[in-house]
């Protein structure tokens, strides 16, 4: 059991964070934690100062970022009331990810009907 | 019948993690096979544990694990918002959303579905337990066939301060937010490592380096 649990050990590690991933994460994943868990201190505004500072990062070492990334800000753009950066982040993210497209369409839709 | 079992390691943070194990036999993949998804889409959490923190304390963990399987994963915060402005004011609404809506409104090739059985901590006279305990199920929706069925399982039996795992992921984060406050949050991560175990988790996806290779 013991050599088990010493497999096991390694295991979760490399299945973890010690494992290049694929995408720049940055703090995309803390940032939605923290809006629903404390809503007060991570305000949309604050969201987009951390997104946008993440994605300066990324650019710098050519890494792309995780799908849904960039509709996320878009919708927080929305939120802000800033419509034409909305839509500039809804449209790249239907670049990056064709497979958001149905739904990148709606919000990019419901935002020309504003 | 599938077997799991605990094995408890101390390592930095006491970690405790379950596999579907290596003893059981694969995972059947026919049907994942035969209606391979590109594109998933997170719902909400069920929460049937005791903090009602569980649902987004653990959403928060699971676009990571499932993107780097090499699937488009829809933006779990866009989605949420979505489906509570066209009224679906839970995860309970939002888990009954009928499969050919969630296809034509956000384009989706299957939807994973993930109840929280335990997602907390229990105090004991010196040290605690932090359990996360999950079932998830990923239906297709075109034609709701299950295509894969889990359990996702971590126990951090440290007692959360001075953990690796909350200094080095959410060391950011937790500057905003009292540090006591949701351990099981950095548990879900753990246990969400078994979506990427070979012949239990996810087949690789369309993104991934060794998709179609198994």
């Amino acid at each position: 059991m013991l050599r088990t649990g010493a497999l096991l050990t390694l295991l979760a590690l490399l299945a973890g964070c010690a494992t290049p991933t694929m995408y720049s994460w940055g703090r995309y994943e803390d940032v939605v934690y923290a809006m629903y868990a404390a809503p007060d201190k991570m305000p949309p505004a604050r969201q987009v100062e951390l997104l946008e500072e993440d994605f300066q990062k990324a650019r710098s070492k050519n890494r792309p970022v995780p799908p849904g990334w960039h509709a996320h800000l878009g919708y927080l753009y929305y939120q802000l009331g800033k419509a034409d950066q909305a839509r500039q982040e809804f449209q790249t993210e239907k670049a990056q990810f064709p497979e958001s497209g149905v739904f990148m369409d709606r919000l990019l839709g419901n935002l020309a009907s504003k | 019948m599938r077997i799991q079992f605990v094995q408890t390691v101390r390592c930095g943070a006491l970690l405790a993690l379950i596999l579907a194990g290596c003893a059981t036999k694969p995972y059947d993949y026919t049907n994942f096979r035969a209606h391979p998804p590109r594109s998933i889409l997170v719902l909400p959490p069920l929460n049937e544990s005791t903090d009602i923190g569980g649902t987004y304390g653990y959403l928060s963990t699971v676009t990571q694990p499932v993107a780097e399987m090499g699937y488009y994963v829809f933006p779990v915060a866009v989605v949420d918002h979505f489906c509570k402005e066209n009224g679906m004011p839970g995860a309970g609404e939002m888990h009954q959303a009928p499969l050919d809506k969630i296809r034509e409104i956000i384009g989706a090739d299957a939807v994973l579905y993930i109840t929280l059985k335990q997602y907390g901590t229990k105090y004991q006279v010196i040290n605690s337990a932090t359990t996360v305990l999950a079932e998830a199920k990923l239906v297709d929706t075109r034609t709701g066939t299950l295509l894969w069925a889990g359990t996702l399982l971590a126990q951090d039996n440290s007692g959360g301060a001075g953990n690796i795992f909350g200094d080095l992921i959410v060391a950011v984060v937790t500057q905003a937010i009292n540090k006591s406050t949701d351990h099981a949050h950095n548990v879900s991560r753990m246990a969400n490592t078994q979506f990427a175990v070979k012949d239990h988790g996810l087949l690789p996806g369309p993104y991934h380096p060794k998709h179609g290779s198994d």
